[in-house]
């Protein structure tokens, strides 16, 4: 939907990290030079294990924390303190509790909160509540407030008050954690209608493999491989050497062969 | 719709009452509230007027007597600390029923109760006629601190939340074979509490980063601001002005 609006034309990538390096307040060194790039459309999935600094990449992309040392650029606009307004209008979040997401006493409004910090009034903040509403199947709820709601549809809702704010790029932190099998599959539907870039922070590997054709490792604070999902998946060493697992029983659908991946992309250490 | 599982106070309804915009109901119970206690104790006539004006609201309102007193309990206290007033007062006293009590304490103690009983019989035809997160809707149309309505507002998008939480910790002492019995137990409930207080604070920050991300810059966008009609106002200036009304009349000829 926002595919003609942003800066400049299909040459600009959605989003832009490079040589991206943070340490906390207490000195932790969370990212080691990232560098990724996203073109527009694409859908990628962000993998790693617990502590990898996925979660502090992510605050990174709509300006929470500012870079140490590197910049991140959003269709063309880096991320800086006189643009953080217009980054987090492009950069959608959705945070891994939607309880944390929807603070509004209804859903309705929660998914108006967005566009109307961006100064949205009236008629055009109706269309933009409904429509986004509509497209993750929740318009019925709307005057309902979200703690009635079961964690499946807070989890939508959540994606709907995101996508009312037409972002370039909407970043989703571990969508599938928590849901039970069909509101899985809902969420995997919905999440395929879109078409706005998505970058997927998960470690559920088939989910995965069923939304990204691509996939980025953050293992260390680095990003340790960048290809297609399907061979990184078929990859066990690379996988074993950063703590992650395709669950038992668990085989890639089409049976590919295991080609290699390396440390692909630009993330080499 | 909105009437919560946790909302004992609203009653949902389609009456006159039910319909006027929140800041005219929330101004009118203040001003009346304020008629209420500028009016001399010894005038019972027109206190008397004052409960037949709110009695005249639950009408029209359609909120029947009996959910009126049941939600009266949050008075009790007042009541408890007002009938100990004639006991312990100083002053001359005056015998009744065998007990000696000080008349300047009965006085008092009248003034409590029937001040405290119509403003909240007022607050709670409010609560009754008005869903929660209108009420608040209406503080913030009134321009008052929007700090404070909106920590009103998280107040109650999070009670259940912080609710939920706190039953889980319970079941998971319950499940380790704890039970609360005596004194000795306290500090592992305090404990329990400290835990629950720690957690809130944490999702406050993730709700605050969360608000971040959504372009909060420190106050809530007014949606849907319908200002009341003068109309309206007047409808809802009835009580309070009818009130000042009787009061000034009775002043006037006294």
């Amino acid at each position: 939907m926002s595919a003609e609006t942003g800066t400049g034309t299909g040459t600009v990538p959605s989003l832009e990290v490079s040589r991206l390096a943070y340490a906390y307040p207490d000195g932790t060194q969370a990212l080691f030079g990232v560098d990724l790039r996203l073109e527009r459309g694409e859908r990628v999935a962000l993998l790693g294990p617990n502590g990898a600094g996925k979660t502090t990449l992510v605050m990174h992309l709509n300006g929470i924390l500012t870079a140490g040392h590197g910049t991140v650029t959003v269709a063309g606009l880096p991320v800086g303190r006189d643009s953080l307004m217009e980054i987090r209008r492009r950069v959608g979040l959705v945070f891994q509790d939607p309880d944390d997401q929807l603070f509004m006493p209804t859903v309705r409004e929660d998914v108006a909160f967005g566009p109307a910090n961006m100064g949205v009034r009236g008629a055009e903040l109706e269309r933009r509540v409904v429509t986004a509403l509509e497209r993750v199947g929740m318009l019925q709820a709307a005057d309902r407030p979200p703690h009635h709601l079961s964690f499946g549809q807070r989890r939508r809702v959540a994606v709907a008050t995101v996508l009312a704010m037409e972002p370039e790029i909407l970043v989703l932190d571990e969508p599938s954690s928590n849901l039970d099998p069909a509101s899985r599959r809902e969420l995997a539907e919905i999440l395929r209608g879109l078409d706005v870039t998505v970058l997927m922070v998960t470690h559920d590997l088939p989910y995965a493999l069923e939304l990204c054709e691509r996939s980025l490792i953050l293992s260390g604070g680095v990003i340790v491989a960048d290809g297609p999902t399907r061979e990184i998946l078929a990859d066990p060493e690379l996988l074993a050497a950063h703590r992650l697992e395709l669950p038992y029983g668990f085989a890639i659908p089409g049976g590919a062969g295991a080609g290699r991946v390396g440390a692909g992309g630009a993330g080499d250490m | 719709m909105g009437a919560g599982h946790h909302h004992r106070l609203h009653l949902p309804g389609d009456s006159l009452v039910h319909r006027l915009p929140p800041q005219c109901k929330l101004a009118a119970v203040v001003c009346f509230a304020l008629v209420v206690v500028a009016t001399p104790r010894e005038w019972f006539g027109l206190f008397a007027g004052y409960g037949a004006l709110l009695a005249a609201v639950a009408v029209i309102a359609r909120v029947p007597p009996g959910f009126l007193l049941r939600r009266m309990a949050v008075e009790v206290p007042f009541v408890l600390f007002a009938v100990a007033l004639p006991f312990v007062g100083s002053g001359e006293r005056t015998p009744f029923l065998g007990l000696s009590l000080s008349v300047a304490g009965l006085w008092a103690a009248w003034n409590i109760l029937v001040k405290a009983t119509l403003g909240v019989l007022a607050s709670v035809l409010l609560a009754a006629t008005t869903d929660p997160r209108m009420i608040l809707l209406g503080a913030q149309r009134l321009r008052l601190p929007s700090l404070l309505v909106q920590i009103a507002m998280f107040m109650l998008r999070y009670l259940d939340v912080i609710l939920a939480e706190m039953r889980r910790m319970r079941v998971a002492r319950e499940s380790r074979g704890f039970a609360a019995r005596d004194v000795r137990h306290i500090p592992v409930i305090a404990r329990s509490a400290g835990a629950l207080f720690i957690r809130s604070y944490e999702r406050g920050e993730r709700v605050h980063l969360a608000m971040l991300s959504r372009g909060y810059t420190g106050s809530m966008p007014v949606l849907a601001d319908e200002s009341a009609s003068s109309r309206q106002w007047l409808t809802a200036g009835m009580l309070p002005g009818v009130a000042l009304a009787a009061l000034l009349g009775v002043w006037g000829l006294a």
